[in-house]
């Protein structure tokens, strides 16, 4: 699970963004809604230990990360939080199969291949574990991202417009995967977006 | 299984070795050029010791050579190594007695002239054979006139056996006229040396004199030239028999009993005779000096195409970084330390010195073995080249250093990423 109170961010004096409290429980959903500019990514940013508030607090499993040092907040990070990003990006040299396994590798976990294989089946790309990255559609990507965040069975997933670059078809499939999946491992599940597409599959929205 | 889950495995190493596969164009360039420049100074290094363990073996226990006045390192090529003509010839008589100086302790006779199909002929006595300290593979060493012992190579290229005969011809290079007249008859071949006796061919100085002097009435002169011989082998107690034109030989190669004493010697006969000495370890050190200059010209260019190696490992790295820029703050977003990524570049440019390396060290030897083949006739080459040279280490050690220096420069670049930033920018 992971709450908010207070959260700022400051870029520069005249660039301050102030978040809205919110709280999202395991197995539990929810979508932030914003146009560009609002500070969605930023938020997610936050979330993710990415960036270091200017004030208020987080916490995740009830630890507040916020004064996590830079070292301490990449570990916990590792080990808690799954970030899925508007386009797929991966190793390009390396297969899915070995993309899936570098999150077990990078954050000193033991490399589940089974596990990756499992979630290959389920989301649907076990034909393609092979293959490089850039041999696959985009939905694809997306779902082999989809189970990249669910490697190392996080607490938080966070998804940064994990829509946005694709058809209606894909786009409620690929949803519906995530809310899926992240049910499956027990995890939170935030959605930072404007795709309007998302709204009526979220039932907890909070607009920025 | 166990093998399955190791090759699953993800490590540094397979990372590396991933992006280096992802492209092969510029990882082949890099390796190419680094192969190409060790090669080059590998093949350098072993020709050198080949060539530097040919002349010191061939010279050993040889102080001086006495022969016609002219350039004395060709006195000493053509004397010790066969591999120039001589600079002329000169009067036995005068060569014996010179030889009869107490500081002398051995005196061997050499006359060249002729070959047998571009191998040589050379007249000499029994003490050049001892003096290489040959042994016979069949047959025995020759007895008289226009008898011959073959050296290992010279017989198994020109498949001569005991019992053979054959015509030389006048030259060095197997296109001088023949001498139909007289014939050679091979008594004994020799056993592989590792010196210059393989590829001669060696007979009294009698058969020389014969086969030169057949138009005048050649049994006497052989003869006499005999007398002469036996006045050098036997210290000389008696002299000039007959007055007869004076026989001639190409050189002398001497041992001293004092090499410190023997100079003094050596110049005293420039100075005051019309014969001219060459000391061997002189000539050769000169030699080198001047092929020394070649070799070191090659090795510049061949360091300065390893340096271009690392700066086309440089260029890719430091290119291939700003492509991977989003990858690397991707890594670093699940939990990879930046020195971890610092060593994951670094490991690609060690990747591609350590392949280069090895290639250019095969490529050497083929490079020496190719050579080899192609001048068997005037070297014969040995191969030791499986083990690995000292110097051959030190440029292992060079090419990594290299590889990590152009390796490390971009990698540096690691540090310098914002992951949010780089993350949000797509």
């Amino acid at each position: 699970m992971i709450s908010t109170e207070n959260l700022t961010f400051q870029y520069s004096p005249s660039k301050k963004f102030q978040f809205p409290d919110f709280a999202c429980a395991d197995r539990e959903t929810m979508l932030i809604l914003g146009k560009s500019g609002k500070g969605k990514t930023t938020l997610l940013h936050l979330m993710a230990l990415l960036l270091h508030p200017t004030g208020g607090k987080i916490q995740i499993n009830n630890k507040e990360i916020s004064e996590l040092s830079v070292g301490d907040a990449a570990r916990f990070r590792a080990q808690n939080v799954g970030i899925i990003y508007q386009k797929a990006h991966f190793v390009h040299s390396l297969s899915v199969m070995d993309n899936l396994l570098l999150v077990n590798y990078l954050s000193g976990q033991k490399q589940a291949v089974e596990k990756a294989r499992h979630f290959a089946e389920s989301l649907g790309f076990a034909d393609h574990l092979k293959k490089k990255t850039t041999q696959l559609s985009q939905g694809e990507q997306q779902r082999v991202s989809i189970a990249r965040a669910l490697m190392n069975n996080p607490s938080v997933i966070l998804a940064d417009e994990p829509t946005s670059n694709l058809d209606d078809d894909n786009c409620l499939k690929v949803v519906d995967l995530l809310k899926n999946q992240t049910n499956e491992i027990g995890a939170s599940l935030v959605v930072v977006t404007h795709d309007q597409r998302l709204k009526d599959v979220f039932e907890k929205q909070i607009q920025l | 299984m166990q093998t399955n889950v190791c090759l699953n495995d993800m490590n540094l190493i397979k990372i590396s070795w991933s992006n280096l596969k992802d492209k092969p164009l510029t990882s082949f360039l890099s390796i190419s050029l680094m192969a190409l420049g060790i090669g080059i100074i590998s093949l350098l290094l072993l020709v050198s010791k080949q060539l530097d363990e040919k002349f010191t073996r061939n010279v050993k226990g040889i102080d001086m050579v006495i022969g016609a006045k002219g350039s004395p390192l060709q006195l000493i090529l053509a004397s010790i190594y066969q591999i120039d003509a001589p600079t002329g010839n000169i009067p036995l008589e005068e060569a014996t007695k010179l030889t009869r100086s107490p500081l002398v302790k051995t005196a061997i006779p050499l006359s060249m002239g002729d070959n047998y199909q571009g191998y040589r002929v050379i007249g000499t006595n029994e003490k050049y054979l001892q003096h290489f300290e040959v042994e016979y593979a069949e047959g025995k060493v020759f007895s008289k006139a226009m008898e011959v012992v073959a050296g290992a190579k010279a017989a198994q290229n020109l498949e001569l056996k005991v019992g053979d005969s054959f015509v030389s011809q006048h030259g060095y290079d197997g296109e001088g006229h023949k001498h139909d007249e007289q014939k050679f008859k091979v008594t004994g071949i020799l056993k592989t040396n590792n010196s210059v006796v393989d590829q001669l061919i060696l007979t009294p100085l009698e058969s020389v004199w014969a086969v030169h002097e057949h138009h005048e009435e050649g049994e006497q002169h052989a003869d006499s030239g005999a007398n002469a011989l036996k006045l050098l082998e036997e210290d000389g107690s008696h002299k000039e028999e007959h007055e007869e034109e004076p026989k001639e030989i190409t050189s002398m190669l001497i041992k001293f009993r004092n090499p410190a004493l023997g100079m003094m010697m050596a110049r005293n006969i420039n100075q005051n005779t019309t014969l001219q000495t060459a000391t061997p370890a002189i000539e050769i050190n000169r030699l080198f000096a001047l092929l020394g200059v070649g070799l070191d010209t090659l090795k510049w260019i061949a360091l300065v195409i390893i340096i271009v190696s690392g700066l086309s490992v440089f260029v890719s790295l430091y290119n291939s970084l700003k492509e991977r820029k989003y990858e690397m703050a991707l890594m670093l977003s699940m939990g990879a330390t930046r020195i971890r990524l610092f060593l994951l570049l670094l490991l690609e440019g060690l990747m591609i010195s350590i392949i280069g390396y090895a290639a250019g060290v095969l490529l050497s030897r083929l490079g020496l073995w190719v050579m080899a083949e192609n001048v068997e006739k005037n070297f014969h080459y040995d191969f030791n080249v499986l083990s690995l040279l000292p110097e051959e280490m030190y440029l292992m050690l060079g090419a990594l250093v290299i590889g990590l220096l152009a390796a490390a420069l971009p990698s540096l670049g690691i540090y310098r990423i914002n992951i949010s930033r780089t993350l949000a920018d797509e």
